[in-house]
């Protein structure tokens, strides 16, 4: 009797849930379904779910008509160049304040999350004029340097969490073993590490992919990544459906797949391990 | 513990960071701060001298401020109840046995990763659209008219955008929080007849109290400073425009850079206040 009910339980949740989530995906299916569909299919009333015609033809004319390439590999320059320079700059400072803790750690954390709190419309035109007087405006460096920054924090944060759960003790035996602070990190912390450190560039990578703020002000024809060639699709273009979908879905399917790997990661990530 | 010689290596490994994130931080604040008090119109003479407190004056008498102060608070409002009443119905279904838990689990996070500038350009275009849109077509078939949802209900249709992105996240951190809910002193309450609501209101919410509290705090940082999901869909018009937006116009589209300045001052004040207290719980944690 009270398996029957769990089981019938079991199915109600299972129907619900499945409807709940389907609904929330909606939007990103139908996105996908409809850059597949020539332009008339797009807007036909009654819309057509599966049963059109399936074309790859909007997504060799976005390719040819903007150059989707050169966009998508900004992204991946800025992106990737931002984590990297910021792993590089936040590792050793984790590491740090994760083993060799002082007085004033927590108030240097706590100050680093501080500085990811200033509203970026509030320093917008002195990064803008700086931009323009060191000759980065509309480059890939500039924004991988601004990414970096104001990505810092959250690295900075989601190291330090990951670092102070790797036992100290292991630490001392191997102190104790004579080992010196470069193999310390070398043999011992580094093995222990790269987890977390693979989570952090997941992560960051991602929040960098989508920065919407600075990619839009700062770029031009140049550097523009694809969050800027996607904004460049509202009227008119956006009105070609089918191609917009399929500018959206190559902008977004990397993301996607990643960010499906890092689901776990992410409430660390953006709680500042607040909540684990 | 620690040995001099690490100490020293360990405030010279933090170094790198500490600097960079000072420069970043106070470099440009100082500038914001020294504009603000100028006459600064860079298409129409520059730097003009001082302006006292005129700016601060002017930011906040404009007709445009007020409203937009109300445009933010209801954005903000409206975004953090939507997804936290449907994040904690969502975390408590998803906690219930179901076949397929993963996958509905990924459907449900997805639109978080989706980029700013896509959800708003697809909302705006193959959904919102009062000709061509999936909402049009779905009010026709019901024999309804068409929504123009940017133009007559443009803070709403604002809202339920960004509300999808963020939902993902309230759901993801609730989701957290109730899987760490006492399994035994519920079943205690069950068995001692206590009904689902009491259970939900004595037990679950009280449970959830710093979930919430963190997600309140965090979207509110994030949202104070939506950006592109307004620059792509209405553009600041229809009544749309928020602070932040309101800052942008005075600082790049009028080019009235003191202005501005002053605004972003306001702005930065502003998420100070929700940042003293966020940094209160996480700083608490940090004890532990």
């Amino acid at each position: 009797m009270a398996r029957a009910v769990t089981t019938n339980r079991k199915l109600i949740n299972t129907l619900i849930a499945w409807a709940i989530g389907l609904l929330i995906f909606f939007p990103i299916l139908w996105t996908i379904l409809t850059s597949f569909k020539t332009e008339a299919q797009a807007i036909s009333d009654p819309p057509v779910f599966l049963f059109f015609d399936w074309t790859l033809e909007n997504y060799s004319i976005v390719q040819e008509r903007s150059n989707y390439m050169r966009f998508l590999w900004n992204s991946i320059i800025i992106a990737g160049g931002s984590t990297v320079l910021g792993l590089i700059v936040a590792v050793p400072a984790a590491w740090s304040m994760a083993f060799v803790p002082s007085k004033r750690t927590k108030d240097i954390l706590l100050w680093m999350l501080s500085t990811k709190m200033l509203p970026a419309v509030g320093v917008l035109y002195p990064i803008y004029l700086i931009f323009i007087e060191l000759g980065i405006l509309d480059t890939r460096a500039g924004l991988v340097i601004v990414l970096m920054l104001i990505n810092l924090p959250i690295i900075v944060w989601m190291l330090y969490t990951y670092f102070k759960e790797i036992p100290g003790e292991i630490l001392e035996a191997a102190r104790m073993d004579g080992a010196s602070l470069k193999d310390e990190i070398l043999y011992v912390l580094t093995p222990m590490a790269v987890p977390g450190i693979a989570s952090t560039l997941l992560l960051n990578f991602i929040l960098a992919w989508n920065e919407a703020f600075w990619t839009l002000n700062l770029t031009a024809a140049k550097a523009a990544p694809l969050t800027a060639f996607i904004a460049s699709y509202s009227s008119p273009e956006g009105l070609f459906y089918a191609k917009l979908s399929a500018a959206s879905t190559m902008a977004i399917a990397p993301i996607l797949v990643l960010g499906w790997f890092s689901q776990k990661q992410l409430v660390r990530g953006l709680t500042f391990g607040a909540v684990k | 513990m620690a040995t001099q010689q690490s100490r020293s290596a360990a405030r010279l490994m933090m170094a790198p960071a500490v600097i960079l994130l000072l420069g970043w931080m106070l470099v440009p604040l100082i500038m914001t701060l020294w504009f603000s008090f100028r006459v600064y119109l860079p298409m129409r003479g520059g730097d003009q001298g001082w302006a006292g407190l005129d700016n601060y004056i002017r930011f906040v008498s404009s007709s445009s401020f007020w409203p937009s102060i109300q445009v933010t608070l209801i954005i903000v409002g409206g975004v953090l109840a939507i997804t936290i009443v449907f994040g904690i119905m969502l975390a408590l279904l998803l906690d219930q046995p179901m076949w397929g838990q993963g996958i509905v689990r990924i459907l449900v996070i997805a639109p978080f990763f989706v980029m700013p500038t896509v959800s708003a350009l697809v909302w705006k275009n193959i959904f919102m659209d009062p000709v061509n849109g999936l909402f049009a077509h779905l009010w026709k078939f019901f024999g309804a008219t068409p929504v123009e949802w940017l133009s007559q209900a443009s803070l709403q249709s604002i809202i339920m955008i960004v509300s999808w992105q963020w939902l993902p996240f309230a759901t993801l951190i609730l989701l957290t929080a109730v899987q760490s809910l006492d399994g035994e002193q519920m079943e205690a309450a069950e068995m001692d007849g206590a009904p689902v609501h009491k259970r939900f209101w004595f037990l679950t919410l009280p449970h959830l109290g710093r979930a919430i509290t963190i997600v309140v705090l965090i979207q509110t940082i994030f949202l104070l400073s939506i950006f592109a999901e307004i620059f792509v869909t209405t553009g600041g018009a229809f009544g749309t425009r928020t602070l932040t937006y309101l800052i942008f116009q005075r600082v790049l589209e009028s080019q009235n850079v003191g202005l501005g300045s002053a605004g972003g001052v306001y702005a930065i004040i502003l998420a100070n206040i929700v940042a003293i207290f966020l940094m209160r719980i996480v700083g608490k944690n940090l004890d532990k």
